[in-house]
């Protein structure tokens, strides 16, 4: 009896930490979804600048996190903070991408959340994790896509092209079980047919040259 | 309209571009290694997540047969015997534990409990099951998790499982049933004691019946103690564990109502057919 009150005890402080975390991922979102608009263009690096201090608030609220429970008994409770960890790999990997057009490592995001990268080390994050949050940019970049070519960027989403057909090269590689990792996976042909017609619409009216050649 | 635009704009797409895109992607870039290696890092997890759902699948199978070999116990002669092959089967059950602990070394447990519980859950079944029968009392969760201790067998077992050819000392290997586990055991375990009661009814024996009642009835306080704060299997278990107590309950109810007027060897027949001869009464 001791034991099962104790666990819905820890349950109950790991609930109110990952609300915490859900409030600043949520405002994090809204501070980078600015950047699919005509000046929210401009803004970007003052916008990541901005994301990046916020993801300082994340570090602290995970750190407090990382309290609540046992060490070793990660995956115990690892079903509370899985999706809001999958929203802050996206979200980091947004920022990265805004930043320098690449993808962010497991190591880096494990940084900017000040968690480990091992589960060795303690609260880490999942590679499984990790490629959801991936795979929830590749959707983002998709709509950046769109939204590059109404704003008057031509270039953009032709980066955005290389980066996604890389990416899905990289998954291919992989091996996936029948489990939500593999659904979200099925979605990213969809990201990359959707950003080959913006560049398609882009080619046949010449203006991805306009582009290039400035 | 701009709707069949688009139609035709889908069949004239360029596949041939995007092929030649794909191409062009290098495939020793850093983030095609990285996910080569992700690759290898999924399938080791998928791969030992496998061996050990064959491990509980053949966990499973054992302690099933194991169950039906105690039924088949009685007071007679044979018991002996049969109690004794019982704990040969459950020994072999325990050295399947025991790989998988040796899978869990250095893992997280809780990350793969979901492959290996079902089967855990069935040897505490099976080995509670013969507990009763030895002492008619419960086993403890410690007294189970006592047994699943395991030293290495043999020089050639150690060395197999230590990444440290040069590490000569005896490896103990230990799996711990997890309270909820346990408990989840202990609910099956009633629905076994419960044709346990009817079956020994059957037999002629009608001491066991009142026994059980009464033990049962101890557990059920104890699973009604920790009420909802379990997980959701547990109130699942909680409701079947309610009819096997009341099965049980009936049982001695009849036999001490019409115990002294049947014949023992009608006794079976007056369980199964129990429900028929109330209602008749009651048309009556």
């Amino acid at each position: 009896q001791g034991v099962l009150t104790a666990d819905q005890d820890i349950r109950e402080e790991i609930r109110k930490v990952v609300q915490a975390l859900e409030q600043t991922a949520r405002e994090i979102l809204t501070l980078l979804q600015g950047v699919h608009q005509g000046p929210g263009f401009q803004d970007i690096p003052k916008k990541c600048q901005k994301a990046r201090e916020h993801f300082g608030t994340v570090r602290t609220q995970l750190e407090s996190l990382k309290t609540k429970f046992p060490a070793d008994q990660y995956y115990r409770f690892h079903e509370h903070w899985r999706f809001v960890l999958q929203r802050l790999v996206f979200l980091a990997a947004f920022v990265v991408f805004l930043e320098s057009e690449t993808l962010v490592t497991r190591e880096a995001v494990a940084e900017i959340l000040g968690i480990e990268a091992d589960r060795e080390r303690g609260f880490h994050l999942d590679i499984e994790d990790y490629l959801s949050g991936v795979l929830t940019l590749a959707s983002e970049l998709a709509r950046l896509a769109v939204n590059s070519v109404t704003a008057g960027d031509y270039s953009r989403p032709l980066r955005i092209s290389t980066f996604i057909n890389e990416l899905d090269s990289g998954f291919r590689l992989l091996n996936l079980k029948n489990d939500s990792l593999r659904k979200r996976y099925d979605g990213l042909k969809y990201d990359v047919k959707k950003i080959e017609e913006v560049v398609y619409d882009l080619s046949i009216r010449g203006l991805n040259k306009e582009a290039t050649g400035g | 309209g701009s709707g069949g635009f688009r139609k035709r704009k889908h069949d004239n797409f360029p596949h041939g571009q995007r092929r030649e895109e794909k191409e062009n992607v290098n495939p020793s870039s850093a983030l095609m290694t990285s996910f080569k290696s992700f690759q290898l890092e999924l399938d080791t997890r998928h791969d030992k997540y496998e061996r050990l759902v064959k491990l509980s699948r053949d966990i499973t199978i054992e302690s099933k047969r194991t169950i039906f070999l105690l039924h088949r116990f009685t007071s007679a002669p044979n018991g002996e015997e049969i109690l004794n092959e019982s704990e040969v089967k459950l020994d072999a059950v325990r050295r399947k534990i025991k790989q998988v602990a040796q899978e869990l070394i250095g893992e997280d447990m809780y990350q793969f409990h979901r492959a290996v519980s079902p089967g855990l859950q069935e040897y505490v079944e099976a080995v509670s099951f013969q507990y009763f029968i030895k002492t008619r009392s419960l086993i403890s969760v410690e007294e189970i998790n006592k047994q699943l201790i395991f030293t290495a067998e043999n020089r050639e077992e150690t060395t197999n499982t230590t990444s440290n050819p040069h590490d000569k000392q005896p490896h103990t290997w230990s799996l711990k049933v997890t309270p909820v586990d346990y408990l989840l055991g202990v609910a099956d375990l009633t629905g076994e004691l419960m044709r346990l009661c009817i079956s020994s009814v059957g037999n002629g024996d009608i001491d066991t019946p009142f026994e059980l009642s009464q033990f049962l009835r101890q557990i059920y306080d104890g699973f009604t103690f920790i009420g909802n704060t379990g997980p959701y299997e547990v109130s699942k278990k909680l409701y079947t564990l309610k009819q096997s107590l009341a099965k049980v309950e009936n049982a001695c109810y009849t036999l001490k109502v019409r115990g002294s007027e049947i014949p023992k060897h009608m006794l079976a027949d007056v369980f199964s057919t129990k429900t028929e001869l109330i209602d008749q009464e009651e048309g009556l």
